[in-house]
């Protein structure tokens, strides 16, 4: 889409986009630039001699083990923040469509743990889940299970995957209701004149008719899983224990800063911002779509 | 509703509330928490209800901050996230209207350029370029400065598209009327653009606030000294610390604290916060 008037003055024109333009190259494509560059060379510990290696950062990470257990973790990871996130909004904001009274305040309840920042959501799960005091292991010790994410892995990847989710589902349950709402009332009174019951009308007509919000969700929820997580991760168990919680995102920033392995860590950068643009493309592309819909 | 079925009305209240309560169930617990003594926090199982310490706890929060020794009080890390909140709210609608409408309303070489190199910032969060990104800041200078916290992150193509949308909504007729009477580009922006922007304006004013106020990780790598560690940065900070006994009743006023103000923007500001969040995504 374009403008037909425009103005003419092009210094002004300039002058508009520089501030952006400076603050995107300066502050994006610099350290983007940077994080090509280092993964392509090896620098000694302190800082003197740097080499080019063309690829051998990348090959080095393609064998090595531990970044492909951090991969399929982190693969594990989004799919289940992604799938549960996504069932409990769909069906939270189904129901937030049917009922009339409370409606209101209901919504207002579901929507502002949006305002509550990843990090800090971490931090209260962390106290419900603390091994000594958390009230939730409390009564899980009452019926005779004992949870301790301090110690278990695959308990601490499903309390970072809980938190993760209570982050994210007031934004999933924006859209899918902002969706619901979008589909015309006459369709669901047309099927329903014609005796389709509610869970008929509900996989023929309103589940397909939201596939596209659903979609543009999955997509969305899987770059939070990818990248938004960090604050969960770091402030709940810092990737432990033993690694279980170590999704990509966290292993480029503890292996930069805390194993000091520039190299690698830059590469493992390189590989993720491959992902998001693949993803963002993907997006996209839908959007593309679904504005001609 | 097409028919009346009570037992699905009673069944989508029934989930409703229950969706409700484990929502609120962690906020609730956290301010529980707030209101009792550090021993009480020390036992299992820890009360539900609130206790009679919340003002105590709180003013200690406020004037002393957590921990005993070389602890920053809230108010200090309070302020400075709204200052970086601010900043980053500001700072982006001022860059990204401007950039809008140059994009929209000019015919100047390089114009697709800049469109493209504003698009591809969507794919590159701060979290993917983490160590190239500190380099590049330290080496400006602008560790532990107000600058260092905002200005990278200032540069947002998502705002940058909304405006573009908007004006691109706008009829062009009110140019065309402008530019026969004469009026500079500048002007036609002040005097129509900006009030006709103002809905936009807000909606993404309500946005950008929640998104500088919950940045955690860039505070937390150039920020050295505590007089510039933000709210969120520091509850996590301090969660992590496992010297002595934890004292839980402060640690949560202190996460209350820090959530308090994202939350009344959101709920004081619903109608432009789900318009934003919804529109940012067109």
């Amino acid at each position: 889409m374009e403008k037909r008037v425009t103005f003419n003055e092009r210094w002004l024109a300039y002058l508009l986009v520089a501030p952006q333009m400076i603050v995107t190259l300066v502050f994006f494509f610099w350290p983007s630039g940077q994080a090509v560059y280092q993964s392509l060379i090896t620098e000694d510990a302190f800082g003197g001699n740097t080499q080019f290696v063309w690829f051998a950062n990348f090959s080095a990470l393609f064998h090595d083990d531990a970044y492909f257990a951090s991969a399929r973790l982190t693969v594990a990871f989004a799919a289940l923040v992604a799938a549960i996130g996504l069932a409990v909004s769909l069906l939270l904001a189904v129901m937030a469509d049917r009922v009339i009274r409370g409606a209101t305040i209901y919504k207002t309840f579901l929507i502002w743990p949006y305002a509550v920042a990843p990090a800090v959501a971490a931090v209260l799960w962390g106290f419900m889940f603390n091994p000594s005091v958390g009230i939730v292991v409390w009564l899980l010790h009452g019926i005779g299970i004992d949870f301790n994410y301090v110690s278990n892995g695959n308990q601490a990847l499903l309390l970072i995957v809980l938190a993760s989710i209570w982050s994210q589902i007031s934004y999933n349950f924006l859209f899918f209701l902002a969706g619901l709402q979008s589909i015309p009332k006459s369709l669901i009174e047309a099927a329903a004149i014609d005796g389709a019951g509610p869970t008929r009308r509900f996989w023929d007509i309103v589940f397909p008719l939201l596939s596209p919000t659903g979609f543009f969700l999955l997509v969305v929820n899987i770059i939070y899983a990818l990248i938004g997580t960090f604050g969960v991760v770091a402030s709940l168990t810092q990737g432990g224990p033993a690694n279980a919680t170590g999704i990509l995102v966290w292993k480029i920033y503890s292996d930069g800063f805390r194993g000091q392995d520039l190299g690698g860590s830059s590469a493992q950068s390189v590989i993720l911002m491959v992902v998001m643009i693949v993803l963002t493309f993907i997006q996209f592309r839908f959007i593309e779509r679904r504005v001609h819909y | 509703m097409v028919e009346n079925r009570p037992f699905l009305t009673w069944l989508a209240h029934f989930v409703m509330i229950v969706g409700v309560v484990i929502m609120a169930f962690p906020v609730w617990m956290t301010f529980v928490a707030s209101t009792h003594d550090q021993a009480t926090m020390l036992q299992s199982p820890v009360p539900l209800l609130p206790g009679t310490h919340l003002i105590e706890n709180y003013k200690r929060i406020l004037t002393q901050g957590y921990g005993t020794i070389g602890a920053t009080p809230v108010t200090v890390t309070l302020l400075n996230s709204l200052i970086m909140a601010l900043g980053v709210a500001i700072g982006k609608i001022i860059i990204s209207i401007l950039a809008a409408f140059a994009v929209v309303y000019f015919r100047f070489p390089g114009r697709m350029a800049c469109f493209w190199a504003i698009f591809i910032t969507l794919m590159l969060p701060v979290e993917v370029r983490i160590v190239p990104t500190y380099g590049v800041v330290a080496a400006l200078g602008m560790i532990d400065s107000y600058p260092g916290l905002i200005i990278p992150l200032i540069a947002s193509a998502t705002a940058t598209f909304l405006f573009r949308q908007f004006f691109l909504s706008v009829p062009d007729e009110l140019a065309e009327a402008a530019r026969v009477d004469g009026a500079s580009p500048m002007r036609f922006f002040v005097d129509i653009l900006l009030p006709m922007s103002r809905t936009s304006i807000a909606a993404m004013f309500v946005i950008q606030f929640i998104y500088g106020w919950n940045q955690y990780l860039w505070p937390l790598l150039i920020t050295t000294r505590e007089s510039f560690y933000t709210s969120v940065m520091t509850v996590s900070r301090q969660a992590n610390v496992v010297d002595n006994v934890p004292s839980w009743n402060l640690l949560m006023a202190m996460a209350m604290l820090t959530m308090l103000p994202p939350v009344i923007v959101v709920i004081f500001m619903q109608r432009q916060f789900v318009r934003g969040l919804v529109e940012t995504e067109k």
